[in-house]
């Protein structure tokens, strides 16, 4: 390890003044950073690897009412939402890479991209929350759920006899992990805006260049991570049994 | 006998600064220690208090000291004080964090302003499951198994949880920096095959705290929604599986086991070459077997699980996985042995805690053998008999690791010596107060004694008053130390920079250390526990 | 045994000589390890005392001696694993002619009830010399039914029966315990097992039941609740007829099967519609809330009792439930199919 020369006297004193004291230089430093944010999502993957593993055992145990309950969410909504996460991935990215080449005022302007699309995706979420509510979809004391008419096999109900196939305990097992994971990852995403928030003042403040761009890089990783996950949610819990 | 006058007082970490917000706001690594140190300490107490009431309570077959729900609410806040707010931090928190940035080199660890708040999250994941304690009490075990947990408790379930919850964050990042510290700021020519052991076991525990804690978290979360909400996650009356709680919460609390242990073996894998003055035998053998059992120990988990209703095929799978895990834990009890032999051994205290590790370690690390074998562990499941092997492990294995770290790095921390005479007292006591303990509930546990009973029949009573009678002496032995260690704050011999002659960086700085550790960062160029150049351990200083 | 210094409960089953074995095969082995390694530290820390053995020598490691301690351990931890596993996998397999018991727990005591209409709380007596099986349920939270007499315990679910199996040995009274941690009373969930001589166990068997044989509860209650209605004997109605169908594979609608066992039955008739028989519509409604465990007992063993006129028995299972009943109630066909 060698304490890097900096020639340019303006990127020394920016070196003096973001160069922590315990590390020996600033690339070492980076380096701890960038290894500290990856680890940190690992425990992330772990955390939502657990709500992953017990949705997963239950949706195997009770398909029919999992696919029921799944039927009832607005497959659009979820459609858009996808797209505006990945959206933002995009200009998260873009706001790295300009935060790398020295560009403030695009640093600024995508960060700024990421945050509102970030709104944007919870205020969708809100809508589909609230639609639940109205619903009486949210589990406990006030849950209902009726059953559809017409199945998702295209089943017809058969007279009087017609009983429902699904047992609507089973169904608000689904939609306890269905608030469970998208309210844990709106939780995340309402702390990425903040964190974003942030971050983008900081680079108003011409806080990020070439010499060290550091955080704007490491907040990239959690938000593309908490993008992953919707990934991850969206056709788990909107795409079950969607076709015919 | 030698006698050192009275070393002008440097400036080291600890009078550095003065005023309670420098401790409070402090970012120094050894500082952040103290302020572990201190609290752990009054957890510990707490928790001992517990247990003293639940032995005394066990004195005699009938319930009469308490009722039978407060006594239930005293094994349950027993087990959560001791567990979470006590054993995982311990050594990692402490010595942890005072040694891992000395030992590498390092300045301080990689995220001193993560470090501080992971303490702050201790504090204050402690202070609400206090609070809890407190308001009335949790009733349903550490293992809060459902459905008595989410839906017949009437205790402050939530709370505790919310408190350990908020302490696993703690955890995680003591973990996450400890990760950071040893992959990036190792100083140069300090490669991994030259760290110390006790560097590789923390490494290892820090794996354990980064990848099975957050499951823990979640499963909290769960238990949490299902009491608020009745979602029905684990009530069967719901559609829910309480066997999915039991999978869940064990697949953190079966690793978290080996999170309380290995720290502690990085303090033996440290005082036993220094007090044999000879390098570990097996050195790759020792740090490569902390990596097993942090990888293997995430694969056994359901075998708390064999009479719980899985199937006979998952069992077998589960019983044959946890002979693995004790195969790396078997090589570093042989090793340590082996490091012994012909060498040149000193009986400081430090080394008297570690002779006592390897001895009980190794009866409770056997006991293990016993309960991961199907037809055997049928008959011992939740009975004394797996009271006994856990204290084996946690109490004479991890909390006598603990010790003989204090009493170790004691000199480097303060700069005083604690007086040695007390301290191989205090030793011995614990050594037999904790067999007295322990061992006769291996006996009454195979005899049938079920554990979390409050009131038992006749026959089991012997057993019981040997037991309690054992407790008392325990406590004395972990009474003296927190009695002399004080003393020695104010009336210790100072201590010099190096009292054992040990190697180690964390050795090559004064004592007290400064608040950088090191002036310049130092280039390694020698082996981990290179002995064979190091004088012999001279008398310690006294105190007049 | 000592009894002055008991080290093991006494042994009243066929299972405890066996898992005893293990006991002090472990004992020996571990026992032998502990005493060697402790014997070694002892021998290692006098001789090379620093005031005798100023000068350590510099041994550092052997690979032979690595590998061997490795090699080794892992050898008798395999025999560790397969002598108890084998005693686990003989445990989890009650014999097919096996007695039945059915147990239910609930905070804070047991209730177990035997086919012929006996029913004891907090207290099972058992014949000497035969196979028992016990299904068990809990009426709320987890429980745990242990008998260190006869070394073996198995967790009691909500929700689902759980099994056990023992062959008792030994007449004499033990000790039975909760062995899971159920809230207040869990200490005060204990009570006796009675083991009686065959011929004890039949007079005290006919001695009490004063409402007759569980499964003749059961067909009340299969009256009662209208299941006849749907449920012929003589043919297939709206719902498939349960004659003989208990411990034969059933085919559902979406192609799977299982074995119709004690879960298989109770669960079809609270959550009926999560299987639905191959050919049925799935219009049975639940009785979930509506049937206590112990009538689901009851409704379990007179589904179990009912077994096809025409068929031999299988394999050597009599054609009755195996109770020796000498009321001889359930030797006939107790559907009454005379629609």
């Amino acid at each position: 390890m060698h304490v890097s020369q900096a020639t340019n006297t303006q990127h020394a004193a920016e070196t003096e003044h973001v160069l922590l004291h315990h590390f020996g230089d600033l690339e070492q430093q980076r380096q701890s950073a960038t290894l500290g944010m990856w680890v940190f999502l690992i425990t992330e993957i772990m955390f939502f690897g657990g709500l992953f593993a017990g949705y997963m055992i239950y949706r195997l145990a009770f398909f029919n009412a999992f696919a029921a309950g799944s039927n009832t969410l607005d497959l659009r909504l979820g459609a858009i939402n996808t797209a505006v996460l990945i959206a933002s991935s995009l200009t998260m990215a873009l706001a790295v890479h300009a935060a790398q080449i020295g560009a403030r005022k695009k640093t600024v302007l995508y960060l700024l991209g990421t945050i509102v699309l970030g709104l944007v995706f919870l205020g969708i979420k809100v809508v589909e929350y609230a639609d639940k509510f109205e619903h009486h979809h949210v589990p406990g004391q006030y849950f209902e759920f009726q059953e559809p008419v017409s199945l998702a096999h295209g089943e017809q109900a058969q007279g009087e006899h017609a009983q429902s196939r699904i047992d609507p305990r089973h169904a608000e097992l689904f939609f306890g992990f269905y608030f469970a994971m998208t309210g844990m990852h709106a939780l995340h995403m309402i702390i990425g805006v903040g964190i974003l928030a942030v971050l983008t003042f900081l680079a108003w403040r011409g806080r990020y260049g070439p010499q060290y761009h550091t955080p704007v890089h490491n907040v990239g990783l959690y938000w593309h991570f908490v993008d992953i996950v919707w990934i991850f949610l969206f056709p788990l819990l909107y795409l079950i049994s969607r076709h015919g | 006998m030698a006698t050192v006058t009275h070393a002008i007082e440097t400036r080291n970490y600890l009078n550095s600064d003065y005023g309670l917000k420098s401790w409070l706001l402090t970012t120094d690594h050894k500082r952040i220690a103290i302020l572990y140190l201190v609290t752990i300490t009054a957890f510990f107490f707490i928790g001992g208090f517990f247990a003293m009431l639940i032995r005394l309570e066990l004195l005699t077959p009938a319930g009469d000291l308490v009722q039978a729900d407060t006594y239930n609410k005293l094994f349950t806040m027993h087990g959560i004080m001791m567990i979470f707010f006590f054993l995982i931090p311990s050594v990692p928190a402490v010595l942890g964090n005072f040694l891992v940035p000395m030992m590498v080199g390092a300045k301080d660890l990689a995220f001193p302003k993560i470090n501080l708040l992971s303490w702050y999250l201790l504090v204050l994941g402690g202070l609400l499951t206090l609070f809890s304690i407190v308001a009335g009490g949790v009733d349903t075990g550490w293992t809060f198994y459902t459905p008595f947990s989410t839906t017949f408790s009437n205790t402050y379930v939530t709370g505790a949880a919310l408190g350990i919850f908020v302490a696993g964050f703690s955890s995680i990042l003591t973990g996450l920096n400890f990760i950071v510290t040893v992959h990036r700021m190792r100083a140069p020519g300090l490669t991994w095959g030259r760290l110390p052991l006790f560097i590789w076991a923390n490494y290892a525990t820090a794996i354990i705290q980064i990848l099975g804690t957050p499951v823990l978290a979640i499963t909290i979360v769960l238990v949490a929604l299902e009491r608020a909400f009745h979602i029905g996650i684990f009530d069967p009356n719901l559609g829910g599986d309480p066997l999915l709680f039991q999978h869940l919460f064990w697949f953190y609390s079966h690793p978290a086991v080996y999170i309380m242990i290995l720290p502690s073996m990085g303090v033996i894998s440290e005082i036993i070459p220094c007090f044999s003055r000879k390098r570990i035998f097996g050195y790759h053998f020792v740090a490569l077997s902390s990596v097993a059992i942090a990888v293997f120990g995430f694969l056994v988990w359901a075998h708390h699980m064999f009479v719980a209703g899985m199937s006979v095929y998952a069992a077998i799978i589960f019983s044959f996985l946890s002979y693995s895990v004790a195969v790396p834990s078997a090589i570093k009890v042989f090793n340590w042995t082996s490091t012994m032999y012909r060498g040149s051994i000193y009986y400081h205290t430090p080394m008297l805690y570690a002779l006592g590790f390897i001895g009980l370690f190794t009866i409770g690390g056997v006991t293990g053998l016993f309960l991961a074998s199907l037809g055997m562990d049928v008959h011992v499941h939740d009975t004394y008999f797996v009271v006994a092997h856990f204290h084996y492990i946690m109490v004479g294995g991890a909390i006598m690791g603990y010790l003989g770290g204090l009493h170790f790095w004691w000199p480097k921390i303060t700069g005083r010596m604690y007086p040695e005479a007390w301290g191989k007292i205090a030793a011995a006591t614990v050594f037999v107060g904790f067999n007295l303990t322990f061992f006769p509930q291996f006996v009454v546990g195979y005899l049938g004694m079920p554990r979390r009973y409050y009131q038992y029949v006749s026959e089991y009573q012997v057993l019981n008053v040997l037991s309690t009678a054992g407790a008392s002496i325990l406590a004395v032995g972990y009474l003296i130390p927190m009695i002399y260690f004080l003393w020695s704050l104010r009336y210790g011999a100072p201590a010099p920079a190096n009292p054992w002659n040990a190697v180690g960086l964390e050795w090559m700085t004064p004592s007290p250390p400064p608040t950088y550790n090191f002036e310049t960062t130092p280039v390694v160029t020698w082996e981990a526990y290179d002995y064979r150049k190091m004088p012999a351990i001279e008398e310690a200083p006294v105190a007049r | 045994m000592w009894d002055n210094l008991p080290l093991w409960p006494e042994r009243a089953a066929t299972f405890s000589g066996r898992v005893d074995a293990l006991y002090i095969f472990l004992l020996a082995i571990t026992g032998a390890v502990t005493l060697l390694v402790w014997l070694l530290i002892f021998y290692f820390v006098i001789k090379y005392r620093h005031t005798k053995h100023p000068k350590a020598h510099p041994v550092e490691g052997s690979l032979p001696l690595e590998i061997t301690w490795s090699i080794v351990p892992l050898f008798m931890f395999m025999i560790f694993f397969g002598w108890g596993a084998w005693i686990y996998f003989l445990e989890s397999r009650p014999p097919r002619d096996a007695m039945d018991v059915y147990i239910v727990g609930k905070q804070w005591m047991w209730k177990a009830q035997h086919p012929t209409g006996q029913r004891e709380i907090n207290e099972l007596h058992v014949p000497a010399g035969r196979d028992v099986r016990l299904t068990m349920i809990s009426q709320d939270v987890i429980h745990s039914f242990f008998i260190p007499a006869f070394r073996i315990k198995t967790d009691v679910l909500p929700g689902r029966y759980t099994t056990q199996w023992f062959h008792a040995t030994k007449p004499g009274t033990y000790h039975l315990y909760c062995a899971e941690y159920c809230g207040t009373s869990h200490s005060g969930m204990i009570g006796r097992v009675v083991v009686m001589e065959p011929r004890d166990f039949e007079n005290w068997l006919a001695g009490g039941a004063g409402e007759g044989s569980l499964a003749g509860t059961g067909q009340k209650l299969f009256q009662d609740l209208g299941c006849a209605t749907c449920h012929r004997m003589d043919t297939a109605g709206r719902g498939p007829n349960l004659m003989g169908v208990y411990g034969k594979p059933v085919l559902f609608e979406d192609g799977r099967t299982q074995t119709a066992d004690d879960n298989y039955i109770r669960e079809s008739i609270l959550n009926p519609n999560a299987k639905v028989v191959a050919g049925f519509k799935p219009i049975m409604p639940t009785f979930q809330g509506i049937v206590s465990e112990d009538q689901l007992l009851s409704l379990v063993a007179f589904i179990k009792s009912l077994q096809s006129p025409q068929n031999a028995p299988v394999s050597g299972r009599p054609p009755v439930p195996n109770t020796t009943s000498p009321s001889g109630a359930m030797q006939q066909n107790p559907g009454g199919a005379n629609r």
